[in-house]
């Protein structure tokens, strides 16, 4: 099941694909300029994505080992940078670190590469400190009372307990973040400076809006499923798994938790916190008058979001489980295919399923019901990265016992599965429902002015003059995305209460 | 009940008649905050069709589509890639008579009607800034704390204006231009809003738009502390047109469109609803037009010219910035 799943999903990348190469009225080789853009897309989406990884270890360990007052809301808020509209992010970022920002007193050089890597550890930390939470709470409780009876200091615990941990979980957030980053398009041009600083995905965009040369844009939409397939291969040879065995699959308190680490986990939490939620705040802040007088059309956008957000994350969860199933019995190759879709070029992929439905039937009329079937294909990677390591522990530790019983199908899912791994699935339907209603996406592409989204209505009031509105609109954008995310979330934490 | 009849069957009749013209337009155009909805609403009360606009990249729609498209009318392509356009040989004639036309600049294509205008321009704001620069030339010498931003030529029309604006001030020199120009570029964005949004946040003094871009402050926001920089070695044109299939298969009613596009109601909808100049104005522009700093110089490539110009001009631009 999960296979034909992953390979359902493969289809769904290549064909598109082969559709627009189909279309191409001639091949030739890729200008130099397109090879310059290749490396500054691979080197910058390494740099952020090890950043991104490295920031969110500190305090992702923070979060695990702190118990305090509105630390649910704290991690929620924490994890929305990465559903923010890309161009409100950048507005953001320049709010805080910018000419006239709140921190512009010290003339930091915004733009550039390291302006770019900013703008992507700011986006792309939260996914990785979220993710890195989930393993963190999934260490078993057994081994921490167990460590703590036996003396261990804060360096034992790391050494013998977390270090396994973060070498079984950390490099698949790396890979994720890694191929989000080489599909960096309208950031790395507005905070890179230049033509410097373009990236694979702007030279497609090039190719098929000026020069309309498919030929080209296919060969740069297949270079890049390349680099993704190359990636996560590599990158699963270094993920190992973590192997602690089972527990009694509760989480426990921690006791290696007094003195200066308590310093440092609050140092981490609050710089965390700065870095992420002060560009949020400036840009948001000043959308909040507005929204009250947001014309009608933006909240029945809103509305239609939602209506997405729902069904790409049903859909999405649908998918993900099996697949990540499937890997957890060994079928590696399935994780790779859930690492693809991350490059797959959302242009290509959107021309390409034009051309397809083309001959078939009005892709217009389809904008909708094609927008969320492409969300739950971007979106598929996150839950996947969340779902795995949960469903290698319930195979690896419960599967034995469920054999032995003779559990499967349904029954194995109800009583052995799904309250396992309740919690990464609702975080992973969260997160796609999230993402689902910011993604602007294919909608872009072929719409009717009647079907736009929160998001395109977001780029249209700002494609007026009408920036206030817009980030108005970007406020609700981000309360509709959080408050999916927390519905989803809670659903999962009620595992825990029993 | 004889009347109550008679006009449900007028009614009927009337319905069955009217027939729904697709016009592919770019989003800004046909979104709430565009000009499309109104103009739809007056075409319908004119002819009493309706008007459905289908949204997105239009050129490269139509590429894919080809003859099958379901396209009567396009509209919002401008001359800079109308070439690309007209070589798909997918449109016929628009068959309006020009005359009366006020583009600053003369126009003879029998294909491509023109609907709008503006000249591309760096807008700034005069409570930040003082200094002026009071050419193109003083631009590149300005100092390099007057921070501008512009948009790609290579994603965005607007930047491709703006290489094909300094292509045909400085010719050849055009990347030197762009080299003493990357001082003072903060940076350069993928479209048009970004760059706007950067500016009105406060990140850059100047930004690429366009010289009617301040009746939007003037008129929507009572706000008179933005201007466009005139500089006397002209500025370059954008002119916008609107053209019919050649495949459609209702000719009256984009014809009947084509006829449209030049009257004055569609005209007037243009200053207020596009923030731009119409290309046949009719009587006086709203309050506030006359406020906008106007340059005497209207540059302007024909589309062939600058169809041919481009990829130097692309070339130009990412030598330029990247010495």
């Amino acid at each position: 099941m999960g296979q034909a799943v992953a390979a359902a999903l493969i289809a769904a990348l290549i064909l598109p694909l082969i559709a627009v190469a189909w279309r191409a009225e001639g091949w030739a080789a890729l200008p130099a300029r397109d090879w310059g853009a290749l490396w500054f897309t691979l080197w910058q989406a390494a740099v952020s994505a090890a950043l991104s990884v490295l920031f969110a270890v500190p305090v992702a360990r923070a979060l695990a080992r702190r118990h305090f007052v509105g630390r649910g809301v704290v991690i929620l808020l924490l994890g929305a940078p990465f559903i923010l509209p890309t161009l409100v992010a950048v507005l953001g970022l320049i709010a805080v670190f910018g000419r006239s920002g709140w921190l512009g007193a010290l003339d930091l050089p915004l733009y550039g590469p390291q302006g770019v890597i900013l703008a992507h550890v700011f986006f792309n930390m939260p996914l990785a400190v979220r993710l890195i939470l989930q393993g963190w709470l999934s260490l078993p409780g057994e081994r921490l009372r167990l460590a703590a009876s036996l003396g261990f200091t804060a360096k034992d615990t790391f050494r013998l307990l977390e270090w396994p941990m973060l070498r079984a979980i950390a490099p698949g957030v790396f890979l994720v973040i890694f191929l989000i980053c080489t599909m960096s398009f309208a950031i790395a041009l507005a905070l890179g400076g230049g033509p410097r600083s373009t990236t694979v995905e702007l030279a497609i965009y090039q190719a098929f809006r000026f020069d309309f040369d498919l030929g080209r844009a296919s060969a740069l939409a297949a270079i890049q499923l390349a680099i993704g397939a190359l990636a996560a291969l590599l990158t699963f040879r270094l993920a190992l798994p973590s192997g602690f065995g089972a527990g009694l699959d509760r989480t426990v308190r921690r006791w290696d938790s007094g003195g200066w680490l308590r310093w440092q986990d609050w140092v981490a939490i609050l710089a965390a916190c700065g870095f992420l939620l002060m560009p949020m705040a400036a840009v948001l802040a000043d959308g909040v008058l507005a929204v009250l007088s947001l014309p009608s059309s933006v909240w029945w956008a809103a509305l239609r979001s939602l209506a997405i957000a729902m069904t790409a994350a049903f859909a999405t969860a649908a998918l993900a489980l099996p697949m990540a199933l499937a890997v957890a019995r060994g079928r590696d190759w399935v994780e790779v295919a859930g690492a693809l879709t991350l490059t797959a070029s959302p242009l290509v992929l959107g021309v390409g399923l034009y051309l397809i439905l083309l001959p078939v039937a009005n892709p217009v009329a389809l904008a909708l019901p094609v927008t969320a079937g492409v969300n739950v294909m971007l979106a598929l990677p996150f839950a996947l990265r969340a779902l795995i390591p949960a469903a290698q522990d319930v195979t690896g530790d419960h599967g034995r016992l469920a054999a032995s019983l003779g559990l499967s199908g349904w029954t194995w899912l109800r009583l052995v599965g799904l309250p396992r791994m309740r919690r990464p699935l609702g975080y992973a339907m969260g997160l796609t429902a999230a993402l689902s209603a910011g993604d602007l996406g294919v909608i872009a592409l072929f719409a009717r002015p009647g079907d736009a989204t929160l998001p395109l209505a977001m780029y249209q009031l700002m494609g007026s003059y009408r920036l206030e509105e817009a980030k108005a609109a970007a406020l609700i954008l981000v309360v509709l995305a959080l408050g999916l995310f927390w519905v989803f979330e809670r659903g999962g934490r009620h595992a825990d209460a029993r | 009940m004889r009347i109550t009849i008679a006009t449900g069957l007028t009614f009927i009749a009337a319905q069955a008649c009217a027939e729904t013209l697709t016009v592919y337009a770019p989003d800004y155009f046909a979104s709430e905050w565009g000009p499309g909805p109104a103009i739809a609403e007056a075409f319908e009360a004119e002819t009493g069709h309706t008007l459905e606009y289908v949204t997105g990249d239009v050129l490269p729609r139509l590429r894919l589509e080809g003859e099958n498209t379901q396209a009567d009318v396009v509209i919002g392509l401008n001359t800079d890639t109308a070439q690309p356009a007209r070589e798909t040989g997918l449109f016929a004639p628009h068959n309006v008579d020009l005359s009366g036309l006020t583009l600053p600049v003369d126009w003879t294509d029998e294909t491509f009607l023109p609907f709008n205008w503006g000249h591309t321009a760096f807008v700034y704001d005069r409570t930040r800034l003082q200094d002026v620069p009071a050419s193109f030339a003083d631009l590149l010498d300005a100092p390099d704390d007057l921070r501008i931003v512009v948009q790609d030529p290579r994603s965005s029309v607007s930047g491709l204006a703006l290489g094909l604006w300094m292509n045909a001030v400085f010719g050849d020199e055009a990347d030197e231009a762009w080299a003493a120009l990357s001082d003072n570029i903060v940076t350069v964005t993928a479209g048009w809003s970004e760059s706007y949004g950067m500016f009105t946040e406060g990140e850059a003094d100047m930004v690429l738009s366009y010289t009617t871009s301040p009746a939007y402050h003037i008129i929507a926001e009572e706000d008179d502390t933005k201007a466009a920089a005139i500089f006397p070695e002209g500025h370059y044109v954008m002119v916008e047109t609107a053209a019919q299939l050649a495949g459609t298969d209702q000719p009256e009613l984009a014809q009947a469109f084509m006829d449209f596009v030049l009257s004055p109601e569609f005209q007037s909808i243009i200053p207020t609803g596009n923030w731009s100049f119409p290309a046949k104005q009719a009587g006086e522009l709203p309050a506030g037009f006359e406020k906008l700093a106007l340059p005497e110089t209207a540059l302007v490539y024909t589309p062939e010219e600058a169809e041919a110009l481009r990829d130097d001009v692309v070339e130009a631009f990412q030598t330029g910035l990247r010495r």
